[in-house]
């Protein structure tokens, strides 16, 4: 890989890095999530700088093409994530579902009272 | 006996304006005495301004939950109202009035759960297609198989429950589209409960389609499974006893 490319992933990963910080100090992101991209930018960041060290880490768990390895991690951390995310989507769901009925009970509540009160 | 009138009958209502007056006006000159409340599951007609004029109570979602919301939301509004039975009842004019007697009085004769089946009476008028015929087989076979249970009628939406089981429904009520039926009926089978099956003669609905397109179908039916495997798979909460 040619040293241009080298600079673009590392100034990816800085901006990466920038982005979510302040994405985090307007509250626009729970620390949770940012601790993890924050955890895989911090990660490609040595990757891009050093390249030798992912030839390193192929060679010592035998793997022939160093990128392999990367794509390897790169896809199973995001089916990770995905799944993850149908976890959240899931309960955040439920919990909408309860409050919209919480909320249509009160208000029934609400009217009846107010109907008592006029009648 | 006063206890006619702790009867709720909760009406899941979806873009209904059209059927709810003839519904809830046969409702009330059959079973004047018993408490009506209708959940407009986020309606875009005049749902829940029908309701009312009707003079029955109305709680209003503020969006589209699915019928298992509704009922679940109705299950809710009996529960804190401390009402000793509830009965769901379709706001499409399928169900007759003069059932709920029936579902009400296996209530009081001790079951947790009355189920109105339209294939358990002698006569079973209710012509249904094919397709719906089949997918209704598979459906009773899957709930034998999880339960040890014969129940003729899965997907019977004409239910009453005693206090109890409203209880524990305004909790658990699983809100899965389509599969909340059914899975109640698992659900309560596994858990202890007493489910019992009246028949009841249904009318073929007035308006409005049945709630299954082909194509879904195919898809609820596996979540259907999903959900059923799930609820065999979770730890029991035994219904406690009370004497």
């Amino acid at each position: 890989m040619s040293t241009t490319v080298h600079i673009l992933v590392a100034l990816g990963a800085l901006v990466t890095i920038l982005h979510i910080l302040r994405l985090v100090r307007l509250n626009q992101l729970r620390s949770k999530y940012a601790l993890l991209w924050l955890v895989i930018a911090a990660l490609l960041l040595p990757l891009a700088v050093a390249p030798g060290l992912l030839e390193w880490a192929s060679e010592s768990v035998g793997v022939y093409y160093a990128p392999t390895t990367f794509l390897v991690l790169a896809v199973g951390f995001l089916f990770l994530v995905a799944v993850h995310y149908s976890w959240e989507l899931s309960r955040l769901e439920a919990k909408v579902r309860s409050l919209a009925e919480g909320l249509a009970l009160l208000q029934a509540e609400e009217a009846e009272r107010n109907a008592r009160a006029d009648g | 006996m006063s206890t006619a009138s702790k009867t709720l009958v909760v009406i899941p209502a979806y873009n209904e304006a059209e059927a709810l007056p003839s519904t809830l006006g046969e409702l009330r000159s059959d079973q004047p005495s018993l408490d009506v409340v209708v959940i407009d599951d986020g309606s875009a007609d005049s749902t829940a301004d029908v309701a009312r004029t009707m003079g029955v109570r109305v709680v209003q979602l503020p969006f589209n939950l699915g019928v298992g919301g509704a009922v679940r939301t109705g299950l809710r509004y009996s529960a804190e109202h401390g009402y000793h039975r509830t009965v769901v009842f379709d706001a499409d004019g399928q169900h007759s009035p003069d059932a709920i007697t029936d579902l009400v009085a296996a209530i009081d004769a001790g079951a947790d759960m009355a189920v109105g089946s339209r294939f358990a009476g002698a006569e079973t008028t209710y012509v249904t297609g094919r397709g719906r015929r089949r997918a209704m087989r598979l459906l009773s076979r899957i709930v034998r198989w999880s339960t040890g249970r014969t129940f003729t009628d899965t997907t019977s939406g004409f239910r009453a429950f005693n206090h109890e089981a409203t209880d524990m429904l305004a909790r658990r009520y699983p809100v899965e589209y389509l599969a909340d039926t059914v899975e109640v009926l698992v659900m309560m089978c596994h858990d202890g409960y007493d489910v019992v099956e009246v028949p009841v003669t249904m009318r073929p609905r007035t308006r409005g389609a049945p709630s299954s397109r082909s194509i879904k179908l195919v898809i609820n039916y596996l979540r259907l499974l999903i959900g059923i495997l799930a609820s065999a798979w979770r730890p029991r909460t035994q219904k406690e006893r009370n004497p």
